[in-house]
Formats: C-alpha cells, structure tokens, sequence
C-alpha cells in the first residue's frame, strides 16, 4: 500500500486510479471462507445481552419509500425514542432514516431525545443525476435539521473508471453537509467484485465520507458479511495509513438477532473493539428491532412472546 | 467490546469406559499381556480411560484373524463391500458430534476443527472410496486389479480419526482387510471406530484395532503375515519401517514430516494470505505434517504483511478446546511440548527474534502460545528441523527464482502455498516446486478425491483419490 500523502492521490483520474488499482486485491474465496468462519462464533448468556443491546444502539431506523407519510415518520419517531414502551431499560436507537422532505417532521418528532435524523440525498437510490441536482437535495435535508446525510455514489462513473467524478461528487456532497456527517453508500450489489468494492471504500474515504454504507437496501444483493468484513478491512487500513477514523454500515437485509451479532463479531474480530459504538457501526435495518427486542425478553423472562406483543411501526 | 462468554460443547453425550481391551475379530477381547497406558486429555491433563497394549502375541492374533476374514472379505463382490463402507460412513453422519466431542477430549484440538473439518472429511473419504468399491476395473490398474491381503497400518496422534479413514477406507474398498493401531496419546476415536464396524455388521476380522506404543507398532509391521504396511507418522520412525521391512514382499506407503513454504508474493490478496498463514501454521496447533511452517515473503511487503499477521494473532483465541470459540487448543502431550520448548529456545539462542501476542494460558495441561520467529536464516534449526507445533518461521524472498530456491531448500517435501493475484506465476511455482500439494491462495485444504503424499523425506506413496487406491491394490 503507497504511503503517498492522500491529498496528491486526487490530482487527476490517473493518479488516482493508479493508487485505487495499486491497493491489495481480494480474494473472493477467502473473504467468504473468513466471514462464513466469523459466523460461527458462539454467542452466550452475558456477551448475548450486551450484544442486542449494543445493536439496538446501533440501529438507523428506515424508511424509504414512496408511500412515506408525515404519520408514519412520526409513528416510526416515537419507536426510535422507546422501541419497547413496556420496558424503559431499552435504549433508544441511533438514528432514523427517511427521504429529504420528511426530515423535519422527524426532527420534530424526535425532539431532545438525542436520536439522530439521517436522510438519503443524492437522487437517492439511483444517484442518477447532475452534480447541482445532489448538492440541492444535500442541502434541503441538511438545512432541514439532518445530522447526517446518506448519500449515494455514481456506480455508472465508477464503473467506467471515471473515479475522479466520483472524487469530485463526494467532495461536494461533503461540502454541502456542513456539520452534518456523511455517509457514502457504494451500493455493493452493483459494483459486484469485493476489489471494486475495496477500491469503492478508499475513494469515498479520501474523498471525505464520514461513514462508508453497503446499500440502499434497493439492490439485491444488500448487505453481506464478506462485503462488510472488506469494508471493514478498509477503515482499519485507512486508519493506519490516513490517520482518520470512518465508520461502517451495513444495510438491508440483517433481520434477525443471530444476523446483527454476526455483524458484531465482524466488527469485534476485523477493524476491532474500537467500532463496536453506535458513532462507528450502524446497522441499517428496520424489522431487526423487533426481532432485538423479541430476543431481548426471552432473555429477560425465559419465554417468547408473541410478535402482537411488539409494535409494528 | 464484548467479550465472549464460554460456549462449551456438552460432554454428556459422549461415554468413555473406564477400560478397554483390543478389538480383534469382531470381538472386545482381554489383551494378552499386562501392559496398561492411560491417554489423557492435554487440555485437564485428567486420566479419560486405561487401554491395553497388545503385546507380539496380540498382534499375532489379529494378523490372524483379519488373514482369516480377507478371504471371506476379498471374494465378495466390490458393490457388497460399498454397502457396509457406506454404512460406515452414514453411521459416522449420524454419530459426528459424538466422534468430534471424543477427538477434542482426547487430543486437545478445538471442536471448532474437530466438528467442521475432521468429521466431515472421515464420513467423505468412506463415502469416496466406497463408491470405488465396484469401479476398480476402471480405476486405470487393468481389468481386475487384485487386493494386497493384510494391512498392518500404524497412525499417528495429530488427526486420529481421520487418518484412520484415510487408511482404512480404501483398505477396504479394494478388498484388503486391516489391522490398525492408533497413537497411544489418542486411541479414543479409533476404538469407538471399532464400535461402529460392529454396528455396521461388518464381517468379524475385517478391521481389527490394536492399541499400544512403538513395540505395538514395530511388531505389526514386522509381522510376515502382513502384505502391506501403511504408516503416517515421524519421518525417524518411517526410517525405521522402511529398514525393518526392505527385502521383504511387503509394500510400504509412508507419510512423513514436512517443512512446507508458504510464499507471499508481493501483489498478493494480502487480508487473505494472512488467514492462509494463520490457517497454514495454526491449524491444529500447528500439528500438522503439511504445516507451512515457513513463511516466505517478498521483502516488498515483508514489513506490511508481519504486522497484519501480529494484528491477526492477537485475536487469536486460545483455551478449552470443548469452548465453541476456541481458535487453538491445547498441545497433545507433555512430550510434545517439551519438543516445542526446545526448538523455539534453540530459535532464540540462534539468533531469530520471538514474537507471542498477550494471551492467557490455562494453569494445568499442555499449551504453548502461537509463536512467530523473524529474521530467520535457512541455516537456523527452526527453519530446517519440523517442530510440530505453532510455531512460524519467518524468512524473506526478493525474486520468484530464489523463492523457489529456498521453498526447495529443504530435506522434506510434502507441501507449498504460494499466494499471487498473477496466474502465470503461479503456474510458474507450481511447476518448480518439489512438494506433493502445491496449494494456490489457500492452505491446509484437504479433499477425498485428491492425493496426499511426499517427496523426499516426507515419504512415498500416495493417499486419497485415485492414486489412493493403487496402495492397496496389486499393480
């Protein structure tokens, strides 16, 4: 790995394609090997109670789609704050996740209780427009009152190895953020190989994001462990060689318990202890609370409860 | 960070008799001799069973009895013998987590390896080889290859019971019948073995376990009754074998030690090649013949891919080898660990600098932390002699010529690894380096239809696949 100061890697497309092709490869075969390993480690009793809980931390509460309301936004609001309303010793999830023009809403509904609003920008999920266009949409949401913005990265330009216009859009995109943190989603399912996705993670991480994110959750396939544990693999690498910390967040399809715990040991075992905090690892899920929660009585009691006995928002 | 909480296998579903006697012809008998030893669990260092030692008389009789059953055994028709080998394998199926829970007990390796490598590799080669029962006319040995007779097989203590499949189960699918005797630090898993050939209904004589040290072993290979001798072991003790029967009729395949390179190379998938070393050398406590005890690296990435490879380590889970978290377990006797200790030790007064991550170490049994060496030199004792535990010995390479020449530089030849995203290069090494298995962005990966087996010092002969069944066949 070059060691050349990051700030000259984007002078031009060549340097920086020269630098991105220069990184190790992957191997797709031991990546898989090493994640599917990582998934077998045994979690028990006490490390079990501290890991749902620490995931439900973790936890971006979604929801992206067109039939979006301000009812729903605000229903979903009041689950991030209390996800279990008969237990208080639940904490409250990091953040929620919704389009731009819901974010005050959210804001509102959210109020002091310290649970983040993060929106998708960017001509979010398809990223397919003009750089002016994803600026604007950066900052309604941030002028809204986002603390962090989900941004989506041009896959058509990366593919075609135009990584600077990629450079340059997150750049901006960062920009335009202010204060708010940006998270970049590389939309793994389409960039297909684990070099594309390693080589994804470094130029979103040079170019500024705070966050380097799986998915949209509208490709399939979403989120995966071996993707994850690549994108892992980069913000520890990236640490030691840029000096800068980024976090991961893996996105669509983690449903159950057994899944997000998986994640954490992915975490604990790859990048290390230092990313197992709500600041550093997201999971971007949804229907994963309730399974959290549902695992977190049976704990508690020794009994499943009925899924009636969860809320549905 | 949270910490795992131990996760221990149940050992209820397991039942070790207090005693055991010698499996011969079909029947527990009472040994001979007076010889007991005990087997221990490395782990606990706590006493699991006394078991006999067969004694030249003992071994006599099950010669006997198994010269007896090959008559019965070699006349059947090859799809009936596939009928009692499948039956063994699915039998080893349905009792895994038994057989995996006994092998870690009785050898300290962690169930992690015992439950997801060792078992489904013994039930695949009986399965493999059974399906070669009634094609042998096909295998490429002419129209009707004949059975050898007896085999004396001896194996050793590192993967008990999968040694024992690879050297029973095509003992049997060619016709052959067998007496085995496992190491005296792990007979557990061969002697429920025996049990399991009962279950199957396989003919008395056919296979015959007899337990016991190097005497034991010593006189089934010397025996004349025995046709063929199979040993994997120490290439001292493969010496000795090849000494004891040269001039004789018999036909040897012997398995021995190794001292294999692994090589990095400068472009390769460095996050991967780093499992590949980890993998390569940690593996079963580094009880590996096939470790790749050496780790040869482009001096280009020499300083990058060493602190990977210590970052690595240091996640490296060490203890009760029945916790389901356990990476590595405990060493299989005091007698090996004394042999660690005093290699390592020549490692250091010879000059290479010792590298251990912090981990803690249980107070009773047998342990020695993963362990890498830097700066070793071709002419160091640890780059030449194989220790038999984890134990890596780091050395450096600048062109893919010397890597060759020093992978090469060795008296064994048993395996290589060479990790490069550049296919002709790979295929380069490949074609230059003297070992049985050359393994490509991967190590220490084993399969039924593929052949095991050395050049030089790591013996002759070939197990598994194919080339397997040649062993045991008259060609």
């Amino acid at each position: 790995m070059t060691t050349a100061p990051l700030a000259e890697v984007a002078a031009s497309n060549s340097t920086l394609r020269a630098f991105l092709h220069g990184l190790p490869g992957v191997d797709r075969v031991g990546a898989d090997a090493r994640a599917a390993m990582l998934g077998t480690r045994s979690i028990k009793t006490t490390a079990k109670r501290q890991a749902i809980d620490l995931a439900i931390r973790m936890v971006d509460l979604t929801t992206l789609e067109g039939a979006d309301t301000p009812g729903k936004v605000k229903a979903m609001c009041a689950k991030a704050i209390h996800p279990d309303p008969t237990d208080p010793s639940v904490p409250s999830v990091a953040a929620v996740c919704v389009y731009p023009d819901l974010v005050a809403t959210a804001v509102k509904a959210l109020g002091a209780s310290g649970v983040k609003v993060a929106s998708v920008a960017t001509a979010f999920p398809s990223g397919r427009s003009s750089l002016e266009v994803k600026v604007a949409d950066t900052a309604l949401a941030v002028a809204d009152g986002a603390s962090e913005i989900d941004m989506v990265i041009d896959r058509g330009a990366f593919l075609a190895g135009d990584y600077l216009k990629v450079f340059e859009q997150i750049a901006a995109v960062k920009a335009a953020c202010g204060s708010a943190h940006l998270k970049v989603i590389l939309e793994t399912g389409e960039l297909s190989t684990y070099d594309s996705v390693r080589r994804a993670s470094w130029l979103a991480m040079i170019a500024g994001a705070d966050f380097i994110k799986t998915s949209t959750g509208k490709v399939s396939p979403a989120a995966t462990l071996p993707v994850t544990l690549v994108m892992l693999e980069a913000v520890r690498d990236f640490l030691r060689t840029a000096g800068r910390k980024v976090g991961v967040k893996p996105a669509g399809g983690i449903r159950t318990t057994k899944d997000a715990i998986k994640y954490l040991v992915l975490v604990n075992e790859t990048a290390g202890p230092d990313w197992l905090d709500p600041d550093w690892f997201r999971l971007g899920a949804s229907s994963l609370v309730n399974d959290l929660l549902m695992q977190r009585q049976k704990m508690a009691t020794g009994r499943y409860a009925g899924p009636d006995y969860f809320t549905l928002d | 960070m949270f910490e795992y909480a131990p996760a221990p296998e149940s050992r209820d579903i397991i039942d070790i008799k207090p005693s055991y006697g010698l499996f011969i012809n079909g029947e527990w008998v009472e040994p001979l001799g007076e010889g007991r030893e005990k087997t221990v669990n490395p782990a606990s260092e706590e006493v699991l069973a006394e078991i006999a030692v067969a004694s030249e008389a003992d071994v006599d009789r099950a010669v006997q009895a198994a010269r007896k059953a090959f008559t019965v055994w070699s006349a059947m028709p090859g799809s009936e013998r596939a009928k009692y080998i499948f039956r063994i394998a699915r039998i080893i199926q349905e009792r895994a987590r038994e057989l995996a829970v006994l092998e870690s007990l009785d050898n300290g390796k962690p169930i992690r390896e015992s439950r997801d490598v060792d078992l489904p590799l013994v039930a695949a080669h009986f399965f493999y080889y059974a399906g070669w029962a009634d094609k042998l006319s096909h295998a490429g040995f002419g129209p009707s290859p004949r059975p050898l007779g007896v085999a004396g097989q001896v194996i050793p203590w590192n993967f008990p019971l999968l040694m024992l499949a690879w050297k029973i189960a095509p003992a049997l699918a060619c016709g052959n019948t067998v007496v085995l005797k496992p190491a005296e630090t792990t007979p557990l898993t061969a002697l429920a073995f025996a049990e399991i050939c009962r279950q199957a209904d396989l003919p008395p004589g056919v296979v015959n376990i007899v337990t016991g040290a190097g005497e034991t072993g010593g006189a089934l290979v010397r025996h004349p009754d025995v046709d063929k001798v199979a040993f994997t072991g120490s290439t001292e003790v493969g010496r000795q074998i090849a000494r004891s029967v040269a001039g004789s009729r018999k036909k040897v395949t012997l398995e021995l030690g190794g001292k294999a390179a692994n090589i990095v190379f400068e472009d390769a998938a460095l996050d991967q090649a780093v499992e590949g070393i980890v993998n390569g050398i940690f593996f079963n406590q580094g009880h590996v013949c096939c470790a790749g005890s050496r780790l040869l690296v482009q001096e280009s990435v020499a300083g990058e891919l060493l602190e990977a490879l210590k970052r690595r380590l240091s996640t490296l889970r060490l203890g009760d080898p029945l916790d389901k978290n356990t990476d590595i377990g405990a060493i299989n006797s005091a007698a090996q660990l004394a042999r660690i200790r005093e290699l390592s030790d020549a490692g250091e007064a010879e000059g290479a600098e010792r590298w251990s991550p912090a981990c803690p170490i249980p107070d009773k049994g047998f342990w020695f932390p993963p362990t890498i060496f830097t700066g070793v030199a071709q002419s160091h004792r640890i780059a030449r002699e194989e220790i038999f535990g984890p134990v890596l010995s780091v050395l450096t390479f600048r062109t893919p010529a010397e890597a060759v020449e020093k992978a090469n530089n060795t008296p064994y030849g048993l395996s290589a690894g060479v990790w490069t995203e550049k296919g002709s290069l790979m295929l380069w090494m490949a074609s230059r380096l003297r070992a049985g298995v050359v393994w490509s962005n991967t190590f220490n990966k084993f399969d039924p239809t593929s052949p095991f087996g050395g050049y030089k010092e790591s013996g002759y002969g070939r197990e598994g696949g194919r080339q397997g069944l040649e062993a045991y066949l008259d060609v």
